[in-house]
């Protein structure tokens, strides 16, 4: 059947931690069919008895159409380690280059972001919630888009970032973007307010007024994505462009 | 089978009755939607039938708890993998909703406050298979969890449970609803694990 979403296998080829309890995986994909900043996939891993797990992840990384381009099968996933979990401490721990992985997708046509819309953009990340909106960044570095982005991006502690380098390398060379960071458990020497979760004040001065119509995105764990779409709403943002994925947990 | 993942173990491996393929059992009831929670006043609120004719059916939230209710329990399975044992809703069934509704069509498309849309075949929402809910656990259905009302369709993936159902359009033909148009299955039995198109 020509839409079926199907299993494939992929390679790891390289890892590395982001922070210290989250790793991105890379992944050779034979026959990728390309994604866009958004979407996710499914991951299925297998025991010798035959008993299998999945989860869903989102990718990471953008996606080029260009013709010939080395990185057209590759996939970036990062994973946050739950010590409980079954699947993610697989991912971050036991996983090395070399071994191969089941997935299938892309998966998903909402919480996507295109290189066609011209509104500026809101991406809210709470923790690994940043995963895909991290994706739409780099998507919009590798088109040179010029629609403004701002990222809030709430961790517990500056040691819990990922992708911190990138993200002020980005805000330096990629013009329009800009990153604020909520610290929530512990903030860095010199902070100017005491760590504290993210609030309307936090949305109201560093996200896009309402009658700027931004396209607005917002990821993480279940209650953090209820309490950042519930403010955008109160703000005056028509819920049609708030656009959520909720990752699970409490 | 897949292919073995060289050191895995798997750790929830105790046999699990009820529980569909690739599906992990949790105790906690998360939550699934595309956007912002909708908050829909009761005074606003209305639900209605319209048939492949035109004709309207229609309740306010007055004679909706008005009609005959039926407190019920069942099991609930999510695409994205978790399912739920054993939750308690209040609600009305649709075979009495449907009952002075004429229509010869096959296919229906729920839809929601907030735009959301799902389809479900005629015959998967009578004979006692589905309800419109207003109550979850003995108490009133929180927004987070599609209050004021949602649809509750146990035997198909939760998404087709539509949170904040407002109502139901008859349709001659099977149309995709929103996530089926993303890649979701169209029908969604978990049983046989049709999660996306072509499972
Ligand atoms: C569309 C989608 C995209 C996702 N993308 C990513 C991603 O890019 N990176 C990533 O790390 N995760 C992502 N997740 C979450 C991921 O699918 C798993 O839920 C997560 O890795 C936990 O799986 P586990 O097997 O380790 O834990 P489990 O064994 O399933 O759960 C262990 C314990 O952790 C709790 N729990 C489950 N999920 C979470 C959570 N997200 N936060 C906190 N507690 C939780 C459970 O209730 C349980 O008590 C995504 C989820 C969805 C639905």
């Amino acid at each position: 059947m020509k839409n079926r979403i199907s299993w494939r296998v992929a390679t790891v080829t390289a890892a590395r931690w982001e922070t210290s309890s989250a790793r991105t995986l890379v992944l050779d994909v034979p026959d990728w069919p390309g994604h866009l900043p958004g979407q996710h996939i499914d991951v299925r891993l297998t025991a010798e008895d035959g008993y299998s797990a999945q989860r869903s992840y989102s990718i990471a990384s953008a996606w080029s159409a260009e013709a010939g381009s080395p990185d057209a099968g590759t996939v970036e996933l990062t994973v946050q380690r739950l010590d409980d979990g079954e699947v993610s401490p697989y991912l971050t721990d036991v996983v090395e280059p070399g071994d191969r992985i089941e997935l299938r997708g892309p998966v998903g046509g909402w919480f996507v972001w295109r290189e066609k819309q011209t509104a500026p953009v809101l991406l809210i990340a709470g923790g690994s919630g940043v995963v895909p909106l991290m994706s739409m960044i780099r998507a919009r570095g590798l088109a040179r888009g010029r629609q403004p982005f701002r990222l809030i991006y709430s961790v517990r502690t500056p040691e819990d970032a990922a992708y911190a380098d990138e993200l002020r390398r980005r805000v330096r060379e990629d013009p329009g973007l800009d990153v604020h960071f909520v610290y929530t458990r512990k903030t860095p020497d010199g902070w100017p307010a005491p760590p504290k979760r993210i609030d309307v004040a936090t949305i109201n001065s560093h996200g896009w007024p309402p009658d700027f119509q931004p396209d607005c995105y917002v990821c993480g764990p279940t209650a953090f994505v209820e309490t950042a779409a519930d403010i955008l709403v109160a703000l005056g943002h028509d819920p049609k462009r708030v656009r959520t994925e909720r990752f699970g947990g409490a | 089978m897949g292919i073995i993942s060289r050191g895995f173990g798997g750790r929830r491996r105790e046999p699990q009755p009820g529980l569909p393929p690739g599906q992990y059992l949790t105790h906690d009831f998360p939550v699934l939607s595309a956007g912002p929670t909708p908050r829909i006043p009761l005074d606003k609120w209305n639900f209605s039938i319209v048939t492949e004719t035109g004709e309207k059916h229609s309740w306010n939230w007055a004679e909706f708890t008005a009609l005959p209710a039926e407190e019920f329990t069942v099991d609930i399975h999510c695409v994205t993998k978790w399912s739920k044992f054993g939750t308690t809703w209040k609600g009305v069934a649709l075979d009495t909703l449907f009952e002075d509704v004429e229509s010869a069509a096959d296919y229906t498309m729920a839809h929601s406050y907030g735009g959301y849309t799902t389809n479900v075949p005629l015959d998967d929402l009578l004979d006692g298979k589905a309800w419109v809910v207003y109550e979850f656990d003995g108490e009133p259905l929180h927004p987070e969890h599609g209050g004021p009302a949602r649809l509750i369709v146990p035997h198909l993936y939760f998404w087709k449970s539509a949170k904040w159902v407002n109502g139901l359009q008859m349709l001659n033909d099977d149309e995709p609803g929103f996530w089926e148009t993303g890649g979701y299955h169209m029908y969604g039995d978990p049983w046989r694990e049709q999660r996306y198109q072509g499972d």
